[in-house]
């Protein structure tokens, strides 16, 4: 077994002697820890990975000038060295890569609390949106929408609604008169003419529900408007009973004011149904709990003044051609302004007509 | 009406606590508006006598220290007067104001720690170098009314130390009742004490009935009273007149009916007025009473004549019409029959012999007449809801009675009673007419019980008359009490039998409804156009309507401008307000001049709703159809012809920023396009396209206006207001606005086919730009459309990307920059056959606006 000495190989290696090789990897590997970041790396890369000049490069050039037995290892010895260094290249590449990808989103951060109304809002009116959420209640249980004109005559609003010239109703009604005297023509106090309008223009059975504006001689102010938005519906059919009545008006006291409260019906007067009612509904805020009061809503009444209704008027039917021993039929009226401001707390009627762009805004698209 | 309970309670024995009773009238329909209690408040009052009186001379007026016992002797009464130097027990020393009692009168004594009606306490005070410890009171001072003349002097045999409020009963309630005006009846105690009878199963002694004291046979009776002649028997079908005579001036009406005329609302004047009110408020009967020394002849009840006077008790001399129902003498008209009495025979305080009138007048005819003079009274408002024809005579009697126990009147014989009632006709009452109209069954007896209750007198049929036929339920022939005239039909009387059975007890059912079509198409589009605009950033406003006389002017309306067709508000809320919009604009400019001035300076602001305008030529007269039959169609037109049109509208006024400043920039100006973008999208979200040409119309700037149209018809404009009408309106220069007709909008888009898909190409398009150099006056819309032309159906998209004036173009040119993108169904096209239509395209430019090629 020769000694060491005596095997040592003669043969110098240069570049690729194994001691100049570790010592190359070892340089490589760590230029590529220190690189901090991914142009440094690149740098690394050019000077010791695959640079023209990286020594494990110009080692490699080396090789086909070993002698054939020295070729192999010295190659295999290289390989491993330069696999080694690449390994750790790609590593740190995608250390790098994904610091710095990080870095970027941090720095891109917003605020994303920052206002962003760069479009300016708009909001439909209150009592539109009321008008629209309640008249869809009557269309959904199979209701049409009737309409008729604000300037109407005076036989529409009063006379074929049982409110003959010197009806003391009339009275109550403040009405507004339009020239010349005595054509007959008004700014409709109620929405009841469309009652008329709708009977002598559909085929019966008529169930249909009727939101409009109405006029009265009063002047504004605080609670009193000249200009008011009503809905009414209207039932004619054979059979229609005020316990049909009652169902309908329980389906939308729900829808207005919310589901579980009750309803009363208290007897009235109104011209164009007999018998009549007013419509209580149990107030929302306190249900009538004393607990619960005072009570800003209802004023402790425990109930909300909803609206009139009853059957109709015998005289209405025969006014309109039907005949009241065959059919019958009910009629229920609110009005909405009343409706908005306590379902939405709003102080002054004025309001609704003032067009102060800070009150509408809130109501946006659905109120 | 304000019904005193005390005063109830009179009429119907064992009513309970008023709360319990307003209750029950708001389920019989009678609202209860309030319910006030009154008198309760006054404790510390006591009753005292006078046992000495000093006069103190004082400067203006002299006062008196009076001594009040007001205990007993030898009971705990309070403590010993402090300071006056007596150490009486129970006994007060009081400076008073007034003379009108003397020693040994019992007074009522506020004592130091009461508190008086009004919150004025009372306490010990030094005055008139004397110690007052205490108040004598007068009736006013005690809430009792409006007496101030003098002390309250009470019954000479009151208790010593008694409280006054338990004496006088003053604790008592009032409820306020809102009564419908079908039920002038309840316009009574008598009324209301019936339902609150009925409401609690309560026997009812009716006052207004004759009692014992009806006369055995008025006929003979009847020529001794005072002359009367009824000449318009239909407007005055019972006119009972009595005389009484002797009357005492100076007689005063008694505390307790005071008070009650206090607390009903009413004020008490002297006896014999009193006495008129309280038989008013207690039955329901306007009386009238005449002063018989100032009549002259007999009275005679008629029509006005043209051209006669008269001088009414508030004072106003009136014109009468020949409609006018008069109380007359031969002195000429001496009432207005039923609204009210005349000053030249009014009763004053020398009255001694008194013609009083207890009539019932027409209701149609009084309602006219106080119309007619704008004078409504309590006696009007009761002949207008109705009064019982069969009260005249009792309660002529009832004052009778009061003015002989109050004023110390004697009754003169003789009772003038006119009678040309109409015998009331029964009704035929379906006995299953209640459960067919409230869905319950009721009955037989649940009917008759609840028509008995009401007043009403019932009749089987006889066999013969009986319609029904056996198994049906039969009917009822029931007469209307006669202080019922509101009850004439069966539905009249199904609502007494289900109010008085009770509405709570009707069951909860829905009605079978065929299938509904939903909303109509219009109506769908009307919330998508507002939907559309609140989405684009527009408050909706709902504006009054009204407009004054020169809101035309305001805009600058052309004359002959249909916007100046305004109608007219005959009776209007303001003079400056008496005609109605015929454009939205006038509400929007007035909403925005608002908002500015509350300091919001950027606005988008829109309203839809109807404008007003009168067609040429007056209005038709219509006669009116009757109303106990369908109208013909020809009746109906001709009450629609007589009405202004009244499309409805949409409109907006935008001022100031449209996109706001922030953060990110400036924001950007509100301007014309802005107002024409409104209109695209409004029409847009009922799927029309507008059709835009320059326009000129007030109140628009002229050069800032376009003209919008739909299938050639002009439906608004859009654009930059006129700048004289900012000026006047005082509205921010470049305020801008539009207005549609929004029933033409929507009138055209019903008429359009559903809309028809595109077919979308794959193949990858060919985008060409081309500058073009016309004249500034050629319109884009025209360039455009001859470029579109000329491309043909290769063209898929256009758009105008730069707008260039200056230099480079010359004087009036532009430079208008278009994008155009081709692309062909089928294949991709080569890059000769995009040229060709490119090409195509400006050459159409050429020829039609002379545009050239940019160099
Ligand atoms: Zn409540």
């Amino acid at each position: 077994m020769p000694a060491p000495n005596e095997t040592a190989d003669p043969v110098d290696l240069g570049a690729l002697d194994p001691g100049r090789l570790d010592g190359a990897a070892a340089a490589a590997l760590a230029a590529i820890a220190g690189a901090d970041d991914l142009a440094a790396l690149s740098a690394v890369r050019t000077a010791h990975v695959d640079g023209q000049q990286a020594p494990l490069m110009l080692a490699r050039r080396e090789l086909g000038a070993l002698p054939r037995e020295h070729r192999a290892e010295a190659g295999r010895a290289h390989n491993a060295a330069t696999a080694k260094v690449r390994a750790a290249y790609e590593a740190r590449l995608v250390e790098l890569t994904a610091r710095r990808d990080a870095e970027i989103l941090v720095a891109e951060r917003v605020d994303v609390t920052l206002p962003v109304d760069r479009r300016r809002r708009g909001a439909r009116h209150p009592l539109s949106l009321l008008s629209d959420r309640l008249t869809d209640v009557f269309v959904a249980m199979g209701y049409e929408v009737a309409e008729g004109p604000e300037v109407e005559h005076d036989w529409f609003n009063f006379e074929a609604l049982n409110m003959a010239p010197d009806h003391p109703a009339r009275s109550e009604h403040d009405t507004l008169y339009v020239e010349p005297a005595a054509s007959g023509r008004l700014l409709r106090t109620h929405t009841s003419p469309v009652q008329i309008r709708s009977l002598l223009s559909r085929p019966l059975p008529v169930y249909v529900v009727c939101p409009g504006r109405t006029y009265r001689n009063d002047t504004i102010d605080a609670t009193h408007s000249p200009v008011f938005g009503q809905l009414e519906c209207l039932a004619v059919d054979e059979g229609i009973t005020m316990a049909d009545l009652r169902g309908t008006l329980e389906v939308f006291a729900q829808a207005l004011f919310g589901s579980g409260l009750s309803t009363r019906l208290r007897p009235s007067f109104f011209p164009f149904t007999e018998p009549s009612a007013e419509l209580d509904v149990q107030c929302f805020a306190c249900r009538g709990d004393a607990a619960r009061q005072p009570c800003r809503v209802c004023s402790d009444e425990g109930w909300i003044e909803a609206g009139g209704c009853g059957m109709v008027d015998p005289n209405v039917l025969r006014a309109c051609g039907v005949d009241p021993a065959r059919y019958s039929g009910f009629a229920f009226g609110m009005g909405l302004e009343r409706a908005a401001m306590t379902r939405h707390d709003v102080r002054e009627i004025r309001d609704f007509v003032d067009g102060d762009v800070r009150f509408g805004l809130p109501f946006g698209s659905e109120g | 009406m304000r019904i005193v309970m005390s005063w109830l309670r009179e009429q119907v024995g064992g009513l309970p606590p008023a709360k319990a009773v307003a209750d029950a009238l708001i389920r019989a329909g009678f609202e209860v508006e309030g319910l006030e209690t009154v008198g309760g408040d006054l404790a510390g009052v006591v009753v005292g006598e006078v046992l000495s009186i000093e006069v103190v001379a004082a400067k203006k007026k002299d006062v008196r220290f009076c001594r009040v016992r007001v205990a007993e002797l030898g009971e705990p009464g309070g403590p010993v007067a402090s300071g006056s130097g007596e150490a009486e027990p129970g006994v007060r020393g009081i400076v008073c104001g007034a003379f009108n009692f003397e020693v040994g009168d019992r007074v009522p004594v506020a004592l130091p720690g009461s508190v008086l009606p009004g919150g004025f306490e009372i306490s010990s005070r030094k005055t008139y170098g004397h110690v007052s410890d205490g108040m004598i009171c007068s009736a006013r001072e005690l809430g009792l009314g409006e007496d101030h003349s003098g002390i309250l002097v009470l019954p000479a045999g009151s208790r010593i130390g008694t409280d006054v409020a338990e004496l006088l009963g003053l604790g008592d309630e009032v409820l306020d009742i809102a009564v419908t005006p079908d039920r002038g009846y309840g316009l009574s105690v008598r009324g209301i004490a019936r339902e609150a009878a009925t409401a609690f199963g309560l026997p009812f002694d009716d006052p207004g009935a004759w009692g014992s004291d009806e006369p055995a046979a008025t006929g003979a009776d009847s020529a001794a009273g005072y002359p009367v002649r009824v000449e318009d028997t239909a407007a005055c079908d019972r006119y009972v007149a009595r005389t009484v005579s002797g009357v005492d001036p100076a007689a005063r009406t008694p505390l307790d009916w005071s008070r009650r005329l206090s607390l009903a609302g009413m004020r008490p004047i002297s006896a014999p007025v009193d006495v008129t009110n309280i038989i008013m408020l207690g039955l329901g009967q306007p009386l009238h009473a005449f002063d018989r020394a100032k009549l002259t002849g007999p009275i005679v009840v008629r029509r006005a004549r043209a051209g006669e006077w008269l001088l009414t008790l508030d004072g106003v001399d009136r014109e009468l019409d020949p409609e006018d129902l008069v109380i007359a003498d031969d002195s000429g008209p001496i009432a207005l029959a039923g609204v009210m009495g005349g000053a030249a025979t009014e009763i004053s305080a020398a009255t001694t012999d008194i013609v009083l009138e207890s009539a019932h007048f027409d209701a149609v005819t009084v309602a006219r007449t106080a119309r007619r003079h704008r004078l409504g009274s309590e006696a009007s408002r009761r002949f207008e809801r109705g009064v019982d024809p069969a009260l005249a005579p009792v309660a002529a009697q009832r004052a009778v009675d009061l003015l002989r126990e109050l004023a110390g009147a004697t009754a003169e014989p003789g009772v003038t009673d006119v009678d040309h009632r109409a015998a009331p006709e029964p009704i035929v009452f379906p006995l299953g007419e209640p459960e067919r109209l409230a869905g319950r069954p009721y009955p037989v007896d649940a009917i008759r019980r609840r028509l008995t209750d009401v007043g009403c007198l019932l009749r089987d049929p006889e066999p013969a008359e009986a319609a029904g036929s056996p198994g049906e339920p039969g009917e009822l022939l029931v007469t209307a009490p006669s202080w019922r005239p509101d009850l004439l039909r069966p539905a009249d009387l199904v609502e007494e039998v289900v109010r008085l059975e009770g509405y709570d007890t009707i069951p909860v059912t829905l009605p079978l409804l065929p299938a509904g079509r939903g909303l109509t198409a219009a109506q769908q589009m009307r919330r998508a156009v507002g939907r559309a605009l609140a989405a684009d950033g527009f408050v909706e406003v709902l504006t009054l309507p009204f407009v004054a006389e020169d809101a035309a002017d305001a805009l600058g309306l052309p004359a002959g401008d249909e916007r100046r067709a305004a109608v007219r508000v005959a009776n209007p809320i303001a003079q400056d307000a008496s005609y109605l919009r015929t454009t939205l604009l006038s509400g929007l400019i007035a909403t925005a001049v608002r908002n500015l001035g509350r300091g919001q300076t950027d606005l988008a602001l829109f309203e839809s709703g109807l404008v007003f305008r009168e067609p040429a030529g007056a209005p038709a007269a219509v006669v009116t159809p009757p109303v106990d039959r369908r109208p013909s169609e020809d009746e109906v037109t001709a009450l629609n012809a007589a009405l202004p049109r009244q499309p409805r509208h949409v409109a907006v006024v935008l001022t100031g920023l449209r996109e706001p400043a922030g953060w990110w920039g400036p924001g950007r100006a509100a301007d014309w396009g802005d107002a024409l973008a409104a209109a695209h999208a409004a029409a847009a979200a009922v799927g029309v396209e507008l059709a835009v040409a320059a326009g000129d119309a007030m109140p628009w700037h002229p050069g800032r206006c376009a003209e919008l149209s739909v299938d050639g018809r002009v439906v608004g404009y859009a654009g930059e207001l006129h700048p004289r009408v900012l000026g006047s309106a005082g509205l921010p220069a470049r305020t801008c606005a539009m207005e549609l007709d929004l029933d033409a909008l929507i009138g055209a888009a019903l008429e359009r086919p559903p809309v028809a898909a595109p077919a979308i190409s794959t193949f990858p398009p060919a985008d060409r730009d081309v500058a073009l150099v016309t004249a500034v006056d050629v319109s884009v819309a025209a360039v455009t459309e001859a470029l579109r032309a000329g491309a043909g159906d290769l063209l898929e998209a256009l758009s105008l990307f730069d707008v260039y004036e200056g230099d480079q173009v010359g004087p009036d040119r532009r430079s208008l920059a278009f994008g155009l993108r081709l692309r062909a169904p089928d294949r991709t096209l080569t890059a000769a056959e995009a040229n060709d239509a490119r090409d195509a395209a400006v050459a159409e430019a050429t020829s039609r606006t002379g545009a050239v090629l940019r160099g």
